[in-house]
């Protein structure tokens, strides 16, 4: 187990500007989380730091078990993909993870599955639809059977039907016990998707509340005007 | 040009084509076999001196051939260190000069290549937990149709070039002559016709590797994506 | 997968650019200017069919086949500067010259004659002629022995070259061919050796202006790079070659190479 998940006093500068600033926070297993904020808030740098995509310049980030990285995936906003079929995409994740030969297919097989994708298994992944591609990346992290998955505005990019593709399968991922951590500016799917909120702003944690309370009485000013301001377009 | 069908009655003409796609080939194997993963490793490394390095490698490429010919031949000379491989005035002391030649060219375009490939795979391959030299060449592999471009402008200038391979190989009859060592002789012995015959023969091979090379390309793009 | 198949593919390359490599064979440094003379076309499969040695030539110019010589790049070397070769072999990097053949220069020059030296049989009084016209003259430049005949014809003409040319006297640092391709396209005069001329094919406006002065004759030589200096020598079947092109037999393929029912050059060994 390697949740939860300890953020010290982290914080990241970058070309001296301060893009995170000074921030504590604890990730337990359970919930599915959601950071929320405007663009250019520091959700993606967050989420990242998080990750361990990118070192924090002071604070500690603090798993509390071993092998991190192994029990982690990351899900980006535009899915990235070899130039190879889906199927061989996902072996190669699990290559990557120490997956026996013999076991690979079996696995890559049973995660197209979950997703949808078997039929596509020998296409060549670059030549799937944007939605295919990013059901492919899920599938991929699902592959690896994640304690916990992050993913960084997973549907800003797809259209309304392929947005709800995805969010099944987020869905699929939360019910299985995978602890979810999704950044994304969308109101609408925070509420379809999270159990609790972690509103971002200006590289601050100004508010964290489970989610039905945030949207009904946000108790910071910045979420509330965030929230009014997004309204129309959720 | 009335005097082109001539160029085909060379007996030696077809000796002499061989041993220029056996010479240029094989330098545009080694030193792919070795440019590509150097490239992969100097795009994807860092480490102190890497802009000095990539700087190093792009002049390399306009090495002229003259000078590579001249050093490999005090190299190989029997006055010189290696003199005792025995490998100069034969195909193979062409084969390592040429490579030298084109080792810049392949290095520096794949550099290039998996460099702007990088931004794109960097953060995925972290997460999934592949760093390093895995992938390096993972990128290196994704990249391998803009590769292709590099190989190519390797071959273009090994088959092109008359002044490593005539210093080295020494334009000996039957043994180390190629197409442009042929044009050379040709055109110093005043026979221009047949020398320009022989030009065009040469630019017509070239063409046809490039259009095969390219024809591969576009299938397997549409293939893979 | 992929990467063993490219592997395979680069040795097998490399296994079959060194087949050819098993054949026996001796490396001789010689002039361009015999080369393309055809000579070597014409002599060489004689010698491999009566003895199974490959002679593989270098051709370069005197001065860079006698360097070649010295630095044991070569087993033999076969050139036409006789005061050179006895250089070579007093310096101990021959082991003994031997005399092969004779052929001859030919100054050629415009057909429009600019310095009047068409019909004479002087080389010297051309010489001057030209200098003194200022007409433009082609010189090789690049250590043959071409040019060295060159330098001494000039020097028999009393004109000390060196310090008495102007921009009428081009220097080009090259071969036969390409010295003959500038005078051509200048309509200038240079010294060349008969068996170039007689095989060169761009001669635009030019045409021998003078021969058959004693002065032009010029004579060839073969010596085996000395083993002493350099132990990878390969002197038996070098020795072999010199013995055989000194020998009757030798000779006689010399004097049977012809150019349109011209003998070229002239067998004298022994002399």
């Amino acid at each position: 187990m390697i949740l939860p998940l300890r953020l010290e006093e982290v914080s990241f500068s970058a070309r001296g500007r301060a893009i995170i600033a000074p921030l504590s926070l604890e990730l337990g297993a359970g919930p599915s989380t959601i950071i929320l904020g405007a663009n250019g808030a520091g959700k993606s740098v967050l989420m990242r730091l998080m990750h361990g995509l990118i070192a924090p310049t002071a604070g500690r980030v603090l798993w509390s078990g071993p092998n991190t990285r192994s029990k982690q995936a990351m899900v980006f906003q535009h899915p990235v993909m070899l130039r190879r079929s889906a199927l061989d995409n996902v072996i190669y994740a699990l290559k990557a993870a120490g997956i026996a030969r013999h076991e690979r297919e079996r696995l890559a097989r049973e995660a197209l599955s979950e997703v949808g994708l078997l039929a596509a298994a020998r296409t060549p992944a670059r030549v799937l639809s944007g939605g295919q591609q990013q059901r492919l990346a899920l599938a991929r992290a699902w592959a690896l059977h994640p304690e916990v998955l992050f993913l960084d505005e997973p549907t800003a990019s797809l259209d309304p039907s392929a947005t709800r593709e995805i969010e099944a399968v987020i869905r699929g991922f939360d019910a299985s016990g995978t602890k979810v951590v999704m950044a994304t500016h969308n109101l609408g799917q925070a509420l379809r998707l999270g159990d609790e909120v972690l509103f971002v702003h200006q590289g601050r944690l100004v508010e964290r509340a489970p989610a039905e309370r945030f949207f009904r009485q946000p108790g910071s000013a910045e979420a509330a005007a965030f929230i009014k301001g997004e309204l129309p377009w959720v | 040009m009335a005097d082109f069908p001539a160029v085909f009655e060379q007996p030696e003409l077809w000796a002499i084509v061989v041993l220029s796609l056996q010479v240029s080939l094989s330098a545009v194997g080694f030193a792919t076999l070795a440019g590509l993963p150097l490239g992969a490793a100097i795009a994807v490394g860092r480490f102190p001196g890497r802009g000095a390095t990539i700087v190093l490698l792009n002049a390399l490429m306009g090495l002229p051939p003259v000078v590579v010919g001249l050093a490999v031949y005090l190299l190989l000379s029997r006055a010189g260190p290696l003199g005792g491989l025995g490998l100069l005035f034969t195909p193979g002391a062409m084969v390592v000069a040429q490579t030298i030649l084109i080792l810049p060219i392949i290095a520096a375009l794949s550099r290039q290549a998996v460099e702007d490939a990088w931004r794109e795979y960097d953060e995925q391959l972290r997460s999934l937990g592949v760093e390093g030299l895995r992938a390096a060449l993972t990128v290196l592999w994704d990249v391998r149709f803009s590769l292709l471009t590099a190989v190519l402008a390797g071959l273009g200038r090994a088959s092109a070039e008359v002044g490593a391979v005539m210093i080295v190989g020494g334009n000996i009859d039957g043994v180390t002559r190629v197409m442009t060592t042929a044009i050379a002789l040709e055109t110093s012995k005043g026979d221009l016709p047949l020398a320009l015959g022989l030009g065009i023969v040469l630019i017509g091979i070239v063409l046809v590797l490039n259009a095969a090379a390219f024809l591969v390309k576009e299938a397997a793009q549409r293939r893979y994506g | 997968m992929g990467l063993t198949r490219a592997v395979l593919i680069v040795l097998a390359l490399l296994f079959w650019s060194c087949v050819n490599a098993q054949q026996r064979f001796i490396t001789v440094a010689s002039t361009t200017s015999t080369e393309q003379s055809g000579l070597f076309k014409h002599l060489l499969p004689i010698f491999e069919k009566r003895t199974g040695i490959q002679v593989r030539v270098v051709a370069l110019g005197t001065g860079q086949a006698l360097d070649m010589g010295r630095r044991g790049d070569a087993d033999v070397v076969f050139v036409h500067a006789q005061p050179l070769e006895e250089k070579f072999v007093a310096e101990g990097y021959g082991v003994r010259r031997f005399a092969v053949m004779y052929n001859d220069f030919v100054l050629v020059g415009p057909k429009s004659d600019p310095a009047s030296v068409g019909g004479t049989k002087d080389i010297a009084s051309a010489l001057q002629k030209i200098k003194a016209a200022e007409a433009p003259f082609v010189s090789r430049g690049d250590r043959s022995g071409t040019h060295f005949a060159e330098l001494q014809l000039w020097k028999a003409a009393g004109v000390d070259i060196a310090k008495e040319k102007g921009p009428w006297y081009r220097d080009t640092g090259s071969g036969m061919g390409p010295t003959l391709n500038t005078a051509s396209a200048m309509n200038g005069y240079a010294l060349s050796d008969r068996g170039t001329w007689l095989s060169f094919k761009n001669r635009g406006d030019l045409v021998i202006a003078v021969e058959g002065d004693k002065r032009l004759f010029n004579q060839y030589g073969v010596i085996l790079v000395n083993p002493a200096k350099h132990l990878h020598v390969k002197k038996e079947m070098g020795q072999a070659f010199i013995d055989w092109i000194v020998s009757p037999a030798g000779q006689q393929a010399i004097a049977g190479y012809k150019i349109n029912g011209e003998q070229l050059f002239f067998p004298n060994a022994g002399s």
